[in-house]
């Protein structure tokens, strides 16, 4: 009995390791938070200490004025709304198709299945590329539309493959046949028993599939070529092309140009808050379902 | 922790380059002035084509670490607690739990998380090299996506970028398969 306390009990070793391995959380913790508390402290100061490197951590001279320069400029103001747009609709739609896929194949008594999840598989390990999409894009006349940026991604294989694992493991089949014996058909069985049931899923499902719109620049940049429907991210990419080049030439130029050069180092770190702010609000609302989602893809594979 | 760690995931690349290139700039970034503090003398990191690479790795292992972590922790949770406690009662400690219960537990999930990582091995993001690539890196920075798209999008080459493509592509999936195949021989663990 005594012994077995004893062997039970954290040893000096267990200890110190225990320390050892909070101390490396901290670090990677403050590794990973540091580069965002400084874009948030750099868009806040002024910019001549930013650029003397005296910001460190804290923000210095205390100054908004980067984010009123900001909020002038159009381009950005319908780079917002587009993505916004983009991402409200292109979820619903990727939230429609992911469901509609997933509820079949998850069912035991659909014939195919296999050979359907095989095939739908195999374009997650395989694809045609990018010209042959870009060129079915434009024989599609989808260019320079906002459905060239929903349509084509409009089910992610890997989430509709999570999707589908969930169904198949948290909603028992005892659930599904009285349901059948209660009358209900296949489309009413989805409504009201499994969707009213996975509305945690959903919530992941709708985080990873906004985040994705929000943040996608490729497909704008090689499907666009209007500027009023461009995206956020294109808009935010132009201007900072535009304010690195303003820099340099503002470096090499007099002293007065150096200083106009100067304002717009704050403005760049200002955008970056600005545009990635609503992602950062919205994920540690979502988190606790999140690591669940993961959790769910990640054991069935 | 876990809300911090996971939080950079969640930053799109556009933003992640120009963290990058504010952070790393030669005349104003916070490394460099770091840097000059230490008595050495300001690196164009960007600019470079040798730090082209280290770069895409380390914030790669910035942005994603968090995130990749949670798969890990789901395989941890699914350690059985009471191999633990038998192993504590058998007088082994920390480290030993570690090494003879908890990392090959992991084992499999990694491996499979591997293998999925060879899949892409071919793919190395365009997003991201596109971004930080400049006429000084391009030696480094050119990757196979931003070849294809150069040579398609802005000389209209289709056919011949389209071959490229193709062509990675197979060597990718041929890649997945023997990676596959290779664990499933060592470890037994395998995607399908």
């Amino acid at each position: 009995m005594t012994k077995n306390t004893k062997s039970v009990k954290e040893t000096g070793f267990d200890k110190a390791f225990n320390y050892v391995i909070f101390f490396l959380a901290v670090i990677i913790t403050l590794i990973v938070l540091y580069p965002i508390i400084y874009v948030v402290s750099a868009s806040f100061s002024n910019p001549l200490e930013v650029s003397r490197g005296t910001v460190i951590f804290f923000p210095k001279s205390l100054t908004s004025m980067a984010y009123k320069t900001i909020l002038d400029r159009k381009d950005l103001i319908v780079g917002y709304k587009n993505t916004i747009m983009i991402t409200f609709f292109g979820t619903v739609i990727n939230l429609f198709m992911t469901i509609c896929c997933a509820y079949p194949l998850s069912r035991r008594n659909f014939a195919g299945k296999n050979v359907i999840t095989m095939i739908v598989t195999f374009t997650m390990f395989f694809n045609a590329g990018m010209i042959p999409n870009y060129l079915l894009m434009k024989e599609l006349h989808l260019l320079n539309s906002y459905w060239v940026l929903m349509l084509p991604g409009a089910i992610s294989v890997y989430n509709m493959l999570i999707m589908r694992n969930f169904f198949k493991t948290s909603i028992p089949d005892e659930l599904f046949d009285s349901a059948i014996i209660d009358g209900c058909n296949n489309l009413q069985t989805l409504l009201k028993i499994v969707i009213p049931l996975s509305k945690g899923i959903i919530a992941v499902m709708v985080i990873f599939y906004a985040v994705g719109h929000w943040n996608s620049y490729f497909d704008a940049m090689m499907y666009l070529s209007k500027k009023a429907k461009y995206p956020l991210q294109l808009v935010l990419r132009n201007i900072l092309l535009e304010t690195q080049t303003y820099i340099s030439e503002g470096a090499s130029a007099g002293y007065n140009s150096a200083e106009a050069a100067l304002a717009y180092v704050s403005i760049q770190y200002a955008i970056i808050v600005v545009s990635s702010l609503p992602v950062l609000i919205l994920y540690p609302l979502m988190q606790k379902h999140f690591v669940k989602g993961i959790m769910i893809g990640a054991v069935k594979g | 922790m876990q809300l911090v760690t996971n939080a950079p995931h969640f930053i799109s690349t556009v933003i992640l380059v120009a963290i990058m290139q504010s952070m790393l700039n030669p005349s104003t970034g916070v490394i460099n002035k770091l840097i000059e503090f230490a008595g050495g003398k300001p690196i164009y990191f960007l600019g470079r084509p040798e730090w082209f690479k280290p770069l895409y790795v380390l914030s790669g292992i910035w942005q994603n670490s968090g995130y990749n972590s949670i798969i890990y922790l789901a395989a941890l949770t699914n350690v059985d607690p009471q191999l633990i406690e038998a192993a504590k009662i058998d007088g082994a400690n920390r480290l030993r739990i570690l090494q003879h219960i908890t990392l090959p537990a992991i084992v499999p999930t990694a491996v499979v998380l591997l293998i999925m990582n060879f899949g892409k091995v071919m793919n190395v993001g365009f997003e991201k090299a596109y971004l930080m690539q400049n006429s000084m890196n391009e030696r480094a920075s050119e990757v196979i996506s931003t070849y294809v798209y150069k040579c398609g999008i802005e000389n209209m080459q289709y056919s011949y970028s389209t071959a490229v493509g193709l062509f990675n592509a197979v060597i990718n999936i041929i890649l997945l398969f023997s990676v596959n195949k290779i664990a499933k021989k060592l470890t037994e663990t395998s995607l399908w």
